[in-house]
């Protein structure tokens, strides 16, 4: 492999793992939908050039379904949700920014370790890709448990799936069925999640979990 | 031979899967123990072919089960010993449960897993890796939990199951750990490389302590005994006879596999455990034994008493294997799978029996019972067979195997080391102790049961029971006099297991005039049940022709003196409670801490005086009520995780997977 086309895989991943970071960042809804969008333009990308590194043409479909549906589709449809929900003007953070960003760079550092130990011996590239997205799919977690709003959560399981794809494509031999699956999974997912935000919305006023906990009768 | 083991086991399981389909039906009892019993039979022929004629050991893989491990099978002596003792009883109790299994209320409840516990005791014996035998294991495990819950509406037997079912998970556990150890860190399950990886002592005996307590709990050492008298009896009587005659015995195939032929040699110590167990188990188990009146309850703890025999005899062996005395090794392992073989042939007759007197009067309890030898002779006859078997007397087979693990503790002194010196004695003084409480024992389960007069109108109508339960029970009553008169034959049968095990045999008995058996030397010690027998025969033929002769013809009639008493109720008899007194005054009040209570009414009160005995179980009440108390302590802790919020619960996944890399990250 030339050593450019290695930089170039190197540099989409590294920007994910950054746009996850920005995701961590964003307080508003709309603006966290737009770095998700770009989180998976980005993946799009990734995916794509690893299809013509690696000389895998059904990689490119991978590529197209995350083009499609994670960045047009899905961030479309939570834009709508978020305005018929009428909640546009929402902060839904739970942990401060600054702390946050602290505890997703100690999860970089650590899933670097982790990946680096474990995979000694395998060319440089689906080691490097490994521990990027295993950064991502720690951060995407980090979102879901840092968000208290649930579109919020749904956005931060979507960056954790881009995650995985990324670990996917980057090792080579993975078969074009799994990675279909775990597409469509994902937009079932995504459907199945958009009709409970609104029925409970319908039940409970609002999209904020606190509510389902208070009828839950939490302490 | 191991092919058509296999075969029997599946057919054994597609007769549970008919069963279940077909358990309406009226023929369908006769179909399921019917099959049964001819699979069993000729299962039973090849295994005691393969045993008799010292076959080569037999193995087959068969392409299912963990992926990269495979099934495999064996079948070598000590299976096939095994296989002996599980078809036999299978065997038996099939022939048995033809009769009575027509007086079953909820046969689709029975049918269907009595086929498929068999099926899970065979494959336990024939597995030859550890995912097979521990699958097999807990396949055995969840259907005799299936059987003793079969009559579900009695909530003593919910209990019961509750119990079984937490105990047997836990054996289960400790099994599962023990073959972690043996397997190593290359993840060796097949026996055949756990036998070439030599452990190391102390993980040798840490896998023997693990065995002690998955086999153990199974087959009932104390203080793992405690699910035993509440499953046995729970469920119906052809299943209690065969969880006490057999399914023990598979457990205790678990033990001497594990840590008589996987965990290679032995340290002398490890048999300082299982022998200080053994002795504890076999006195403990007569004494609570001894505190029933519930029949099938006592026979139950009767087989923890057995068990502890068993144990003891396999803790010599270890001992002798231990120090290189192979030919005492051998002695001391013959002796207990003798044992084994003797004790599954009358537990099993004796739970027949009680199935018998069960059905005939609907109870269980001896103080309901009495005066049943006039109403059921030939039952009574049997039973008296296996209570005399049971009680270790000449001439029937559990004398013999009693008084070769007698005759193994008379080696201990030429063992080297003084803690075993001294440590085996004691246990011969607690074995001696257990067999001597175990025939007070039978005296009163058989004089309370059959003997004395009806004590209720149920015992006083009871009726022989049928024809195929008697069969059973005369075919069992029959081997316990052949395996004691002719004991040399048995022992020979079993040279090739020890053979496998020890490297060694005890001295060829088929030989030795007279065909008695001489265990180390003629100048030691030998014993000869056939004279024995003979003996009895004759002395008893004279004497009973005797009195007859000069007696009979003597014979007055006359009214009889009552002691001034007119007809004394049946309740003037000996009780259970009343027998038992003695020994619950000198064992009972310092282990049970018993307390009789005297309940005198005033004068001129027309009420009954009453006597009343609280008894407290040690065991329970020093383990498992602190050990149930603290589970659900911790229950009711752990109850708040129900509580959390969604965001909390997803916080807890991200911290338990931010804490495992966090440890894969440090490690070394």
């Amino acid at each position: 492999m030339s050593r450019i086309d290695f930089d170039i895989a190197h540099l989409l991943a590294g920007s994910l793992v950054l746009i996850s970071f920005l995701e961590l960042y964003q307080d508003r809804l709309y603006a966290l939908l737009n770095v998700y969008a770009l989180h998976a333009l980005t993946l799009a990308a990734s995916v794509a050039w690893q299809a013509f590194i690696q000389d895998a043409p059904h990689l490119y479909v991978t590529a197209a379904i995350a083009l499609f549906f994670k960045a047009i589709v899905i961030p479309v449809a939570l834009h709508r949700i978020i305005v018929r929900l009428g909640i546009h003007r929402q902060i839904d953070k739970v942990v401060g920014v600054g702390s946050a960003m602290l505890a997703g760079i100690g999860l970089v550092a650590l899933s670097m370790v982790v990946t680096l130990r474990a995979t000694y011996g395998v060319e440089s590239l689906a080691r490097q890709d490994l521990a990027f997205a295993l950064s991502v799919v720690l951060l995407g977690l980090l979102m879901m448990v840092t968000r208290r709003n649930a579109v919020g959560q749904v956005v931060g399981f979507m960056s954790l799936e881009n995650g995985l794809v990324l670990a996917a494509t980057g090792a080579r031999g993975m078969p074009l069925v799994v990675e279909i699956s775990v597409a469509f999974s994902i937009l079932i997912a995504f459907i199945v999640i958009g009709i409970f935000l609104f029925r409970i919305r319908e039940r409970f006023d609002s999209v904020d979990l606190q509510a389902l906990d208070q009828f839950r009768g939490e302490r | 031979m191991l092919v058509i083991a296999l075969a029997g086991a599946a057919a054994l399981l597609a007769l549970a899967a008919i069963a279940a389909i077909s358990a309406g039906a009226t023929a369908a009892p006769r179909i399921v123990y019917g099959t049964s019993l001819v699979i069993a039979t000729v299962s039973l022929v090849e295994a005691a072919t393969q045993l008799l004629g010292w076959a080569a050991p037999q193995t087959l893989t068969l392409p299912f089960g963990v992926p990269w491990l495979g099934a495999h099978f064996h079948l070598d002596a000590l299976s096939a010993f095994f296989l002996v003792v599980v078809d036999l009883g299978a065997a038996s109790t099939s022939l048995f449960a033809l009769g009575y299994g027509r007086h079953e209320q909820a046969p689709q409840r029975v049918l269907p897993f009595y086929a498929a516990f068999l099926a899970g005791m065979t494959l336990v014996l024939l597995a030859d890796d550890a995912f097979t035998f521990v699958l097999s294991w807990e396949f055995m495990s969840l259907t005799s939990w299936a059987l003793v819950t079969a009559h579900h509406r009695v909530p003593e037997n919910v209990r019961a199951g509750y119990v079984y079912l937490v105990m047997a998970s836990f054996g289960t556990l400790a099994l599962l750990l023990a073959f972690g150890v043996l397997a190593g860190p290359d993840g060796h399950y097949v026996f055949s490389q756990m036998r070439a990886t030599h452990p190391a002592a102390a993980l040798g005996a840490l896998a023997l302590v693990l065995a002690l307590i998955g086999a153990g709990s199974k087959a009932g050492i104390v203080p793992l005994h405690a699910w035993l008298p509440l499953a046995h009896p729970a469920a119906p009587s052809q299943v209690s006879a065969l969880m006490s005659g057999v399914m023990t015995k598979v457990a205790i195939y678990g033990f001497v596999r594990i840590v008589l032929d996987l965990a290679g040699a032995p340290a002398w110590w490890w048999s300082i455990p299982v022998l200080t167990l053994g002795g504890i188990t076999a006195v403990l188990g007569v004494l609570y034994a001894l505190m029933q009146h519930d029949l099938k309850r006592l026979l139950a703890y009767h087989t923890v008493e057995n068990i502890g025999i068993i144990f003891i005899g396999l803790g010599l062996a270890l001992a002798f294997k231990a120090y290189g005395m192979p030919a005492a090794a051998a002695l001391a392992l013959t002796a207990a799978l003798l044992h084994v073989f003797n004790h599954s042939l009358f537990k099993s007759l004796l739970f027949f029996g009680t199935g018998a007197v069960l059905t005939a009067t609907g109870e269980r309890d001896m103080e309901h019972l009495g005066g049943l030898i006039r109403r059921m002779p030939q039952t009574a006859f049997v039973f008296l067979v296996g209570c005399a078997a049971i009680s270790a007397l000449p001439p029937l087979n559990g004398f013999v195997s009693e008084w070769l693990t007698f005759q193994a503790i008379l080696l201990s002194p030429h063992l080297p080391s003084w803690g075993l010196k001294l440590l085996v004695p004691a246990v011969g003084a607690l074995l001696a102790l257990a067999a001597a409480l175990a025939a007070a024992c039978f005296v009163k389960a058989y004089g309370i049961t059959f003997l004395g007069r009806p004590r209720t109108s149920a015992a006083a109508a009871a009726a022989e029971t049928d024809g195929f339960s008697l069969a059973a029970m005369f075919l069992l009553a029959a081997l316990c006099l052949i395996a004691g008169i002719l004991p040399g034959l048995f022992i020979d049968a079993l040279a090739p297991v020890s053979w496998v095990l020890i490297g060694a045999r005890m001295p060829v008995q088929i030989g030795v005039p007279w065909l008695s058996i001489v265990p180390i030397a003629q100048s030691r010690s030998s014993y000869d049940g056939l004279l024995v027998f003979l003996f009895m025969i004759i002395s008893g033929g004279l004497a009973a022709s005797a009195i007859h002769r000069f007696a009979s013809d003597r014979l007055r009639r006359a009214p009889a003196w009552d002691c001034g008493y007119s007809d004394a109720s049946p309740a003037t008899q000996y009780t259970a409670m009343s027998f038992a007194q003695p020994i619950r005054r000198v064992f009972g009040s310092f282990v049970f801490r018993a307390r009789e209570r005297g309940e005198m009414p005033p004068p001129g009160d027309m009420r009954a005086a009453r006597l009343s005995v609280e008894l407290h179980d040690p065991v329970w009440e020093t383990l498992y009520a602190p050990l149930a108390a603290f589970v659900g302590f911790g229950a009711e802790r752990l109850n708040r995780l129900q509580f959390l919020t969604i965001r909390q619960f997803l916080s807890l996944v991200f911290a338990a997977l931010v804490a495992l890399l966090l440890v894969l990250a440090l490690w070394s």
